[in-house]
């Protein structure tokens, strides 16, 4: 089935085949067709939508449905991602799986409704209190806002983590084709560790508290090696990679900006590659630091140099410091996206063409 | 030494880190009794097994030492919220919210207050012991008037910070609850009385009845600064004062409030009526709303062709847009549709582009439109600058031509707006300026998909079909003559 959707709606879709039982959410621009959408399927089928009264509330439900075993979910836009962090946090520290939308309008503060990826730091590093992380996946067309929705709850159960799916109020909005999954996923079953109200789960205990300060530390500890671990789940892809003088590095929509420059200055004979990570936490750096070892590089991003940032620290830590230190970025702010004339003339620049 | 088995405890308290079976509380602590009462119920109504209690940030944070049965312990103030998504995950459990009075009457008041106006089927265990226990004795919302806290080192001063928050009172307004009660634990005969409430309480759950609010006045010696003798005499006579005890609803027992009373509909009563139901995703989704195409396929002999349609919110823009783009499919092309969003769609000036593309599309913004389609002067002056070399501009007549398209781009005038209102269907400028995208042959898609998505975009106005198809070959006619 071919369904042509707003890309909000597709997350929607994608959480439904992904067996997600619950959406708390409160309403928000632009992520609020996933509201709605929320609101109109999952009743229909026999699941629960509930209309939250603050963000803090909905995260909130989610640490109570995810407790309870259940595949939940919510979506958001920046302040309402903001107050969701310290539940995000409870979440970790519990070791619940939850998936958390995020359509990343501009900020700071009230901003305006338009696509930005400003969001980085609190999407990626975790940006609420304790060291915790999330699983965080950058989709940019309708298929991947349905095709990650459902990898989102599948590495949450997996990795028993809230997962965040990381995109903007551009694409949020923008209708695509969607081609649906065959077949819904069956349920996982967490009644090893959730209270589910049933004699085999009475002893289980969902809780983010250890009173012990070395208690909390052997946990934290543990955090960390799973953070390790989920780095053989990260995920990338490359275009026009191979041979290329420059890479343009970037995630989500501005990926597929940098998608077309790569192709428009081809056709200028000049070498130019994209990649682009899919997963932003667990980042992938290897695969990074194969496809820029030697290259000149370029990001292209919708906010003030987070991910340039972030890029630079995963080269760095790779071992290529000389591709870190030159790395170069175009970006725009405020709603506003780069073009590909700019990208352009921004790589010609830096490719002394 | 030979113990008494405590029902619905744990006989010891591994959990707490230590192998014995005291508990954290001071003595003469309220929360020490009710934990007794709260597992006494649990377990002489049976329900253990069933019971998801969900705990709070305070001194009822470490319930989960003794109470034996599942739980989850939430952030501060949010046991409200977080028991609403068990109940709702779980609706056939027995799940049990316990909150102090910081966490429920202040950071968390919204959240419960808003539970208990939903209709929640949860129960919820208020300790109002008039302030914040754990954290060191500060003002709570329900500090008494006078009253020596941390934070209030001169009494409570209304005049400074308001009065008691009397919780009960202002839930009691609401619609939905059917049990709200305030018990206390100051001495025998009241700690038998909040076991009964208590027992209430679960029973309400056991039968999946709805929300349940009972708030237990209760002693807090330590930030008293009292003996438990003289803390239980304050909770029995300061408090009680302050906070007078009742049930205040059972609705079952027809005890409702009398603005309540009459029209008193517990939702968890009600049944769901409004919601048609459907048995799975492939159900649900198997009907399109729009035409039926096939996935796209690449072909990279079809060039890219980017589109940009603009005018007044209402001249149907955005769905001429999202025809187009529904005829690309029809031809297995990559297609996507982007609207103007945010303020400007209510009202003002509204847009969206269509890119068409024999292969995947990169960036979904359209900078140098192919194909720019205006029905209004500001979008006509905004965007006529950025059409490609090679474009075409088709422009309502009404527009006057302030700016000349770029060199090399043609421009069509078509009398849109004026045709529709010729043809008796205003609101059928843009099936006109279909007629013009076809009739120019703007779009490089067959003429027969760009009708059949026009008819597919009238999927839910059936009796809208057959006269646009009319309208848009009239209209084409009328145009191809000219």
């Amino acid at each position: 089935m071919t369904k042509f959707v707003k890309s909000n709606e597709a997350v929607v879709m994608g959480a439904l085949y992904a067996g997600c039982d619950l959406y708390f959410g409160y309403p928000i621009t632009p992520a609020s067709e996933i509201a709605h959408g929320a609101a109109k399927w999952f009743p229909m089928l026999g699941r629960t939508f509930v209309q939250a009264e603050c963000e803090t509330a909905s995260v909130n439900m989610m640490f109570g449905a995810a407790g309870a075993g259940k595949l939940c979910m919510t979506a958001t836009s920046g302040p309402g991602f903001s107050l969701m962090q310290e539940g995000i946090s409870y979440l970790a520290g519990a070791e619940l799986p939850a998936v958390i939308v995020d359509v990343n309008r501009a900020g700071p503060g009230l901003g305006n409704v338009y696509p930005e990826q400003s969001d980085y730091t609190p999407a990626v590093k975790g940006g609420g209190h304790g060291n915790y992380q999330t699983f965080t996946l950058a989709p940019a067309s309708a298929q991947e806002m349905c095709d990650f929705t459902i990898k989102a709850f599948q590495m949450a159960a997996k990795w028993r983590t809230p997962a965040v799916v990381f995109a903007d109020g551009l694409q949020g909005q923008m209708m695509e084709a969607v081609e649906l999954p065959d077949a819904e996923l069956p349920r996982p079953d967490f009644s090893e560790w959730a209270a589910q109200g049933e004699p085999a789960t009475r002893r289980n205990l969902v809780k983010s508290i250890f009173l012990d300060a070395a208690a909390q530390e052997v946990f934290n500890e543990h955090l960390q090696r799973k953070y390790e671990d989920m780095a053989a789940d990260a995920m990338a892809e490359t275009y026009l990679a191979a041979d290329a003088e420059l890479i343009i590095v970037a995630f989500g929509i501005a990926s597929r900006v940098a998608r077309t420059t790569a192709e428009t200055l081809r056709r200028k004979g000049l070498k130019v590659g994209v990649f682009r990570p899919i997963t932003l936490n667990p980042f992938p750096r290897e695969r990074l630091a194969a496809a820029a070892k030697g290259r000149k590089i370029m990001t292209i991003e919708l906010d003030a140099g987070q991910f340039a940032d972030d890029v630079r620290l995963n080269l760095a830590k790779a071992g290529l410091g000389a591709e870190a230190a030159n790395v170069m970025m175009i970006h725009r702010m405020g709603g506003q996206v780069v073009t590909v004339d700019d990208a352009v003339k921004a790589a010609k620049m830096i490719l002394g063409k | 030494m030979k113990t008494i088995e405590q029902k619905g405890m744990y006989q010891k308290f591994p959990r707490s880190g230590k192998d014995t079976r005291v508990t954290h509380y001071c003595a003469g602590c309220g929360h020490g009794i009710v934990n007794k009462l709260v597992a006494e119920c649990c377990a002489e109504m049976g329900l253990q097994d069933q019971t998801i209690f969900v705990d709070p940030v305070g001194c009822g944070v470490f319930t989960y030492y003794y109470w034996d049965a599942a739980h989850i312990s939430a952030a501060h103030g949010r046991a409200s919220a977080a028991a609403t998504g068990v109940s709702r995950a779980r609706p056939d459990a027995v799940t049990i919210a316990y909150q102090g009075d910081g966490d429920l009457g202040a950071i968390g008041f919204n959240n419960a207050f808003q539970a208990a106006s939903r209709g929640e089927k949860f129960g919820c265990i208020f300790i109002n012991n008039s302030l914040y226990g754990m954290t060191g004795g500060q003002m709570a919302p329900t500090t008494l008037e006078g009253e020596k806290t941390t934070t209030t080192p001169f009494g409570r001063d209304p005049a400074l910070t308001g009065h008691p928050l009397h919780v009960c009172e202002v839930f009691n307004q609401l619609q939905a609850p059917v049990y709200i009660a305030r018990v206390s634990v100051a001495d025998t005969k009241r700690i038998l009385q909040c076991k009964a409430a208590i027992k209430r309480l679960f029973e309400i759950q056991r039968d999946h009845k709805g929300y349940a609010l009972l708030e237990i006045l209760a002693p807090c010696p330590t930030n008293f600064r009292m003996d438990p003798l003289k803390a239980a005499d304050f909770c029995k006579n300061e408090m009680e004062t302050e906070f007078p005890l009742g049930t205040f609803r059972d609705v079952e027992k027809g005890v409702t409030p009398e603005a309540i009373g009459a029209q008193h509909q517990a939702s968890a009563a009600l049944e769901v009526k409004s919601v048609p139901h459907v048995a799975s995703c492939a159900e649900l989704f198997g009907v399109s709303d729009g035409v039926d195409a096939p996935p796209a396929e690449d072909d990279p002999s079809v060039p890219e062709r980017r589109f940009k349609f603009a005018g007044y919110g209402g001249q149907g823009i955005l769905s001429l847009g999202i025809c187009v783009a529904e005829a690309a499919r029809l031809e297995k092309r990559h297609t996507l549709w982007f609207p103007s969003y945010g303020p400007e769609q209510r009202g003002g000036s509204a847009s969206c582009s269509v890119v068409v593309s024999g292969t995947p599309i990169g960036s979904p913004t359209v900078e140098h439109p192919d194909v720019l389609v205006c029905m209004n002067q500001p979008s006509y002056e905004r965007f006529v600058g950025d059409v490609k070399k090679g474009g075409i501009v088709i422009v309502d007549a009404s527009v006057p031509i302030t700016k000349q398209p770029p060199e090399g781009v043609k421009l069509y005038q078509v009398p849109a707006i004026q045709m529709a209102e010729d043809f008796g269907v205003p609101k059928a400028a843009n099936t006109m300026m279909l007629a013009a995208l076809r009739a120019f042959k703007a779009t490089g898609l067959d003429d027969a998909h760009l009708e059949t998505a026009l008819c597919a975009s009238f999927k839910k106005k059936p009796q809208l079909v057959e006269k646009n198809r009319d309208l848009l070959h009239r209209a084409e006619t009328a145009l191809l003559n000219n």
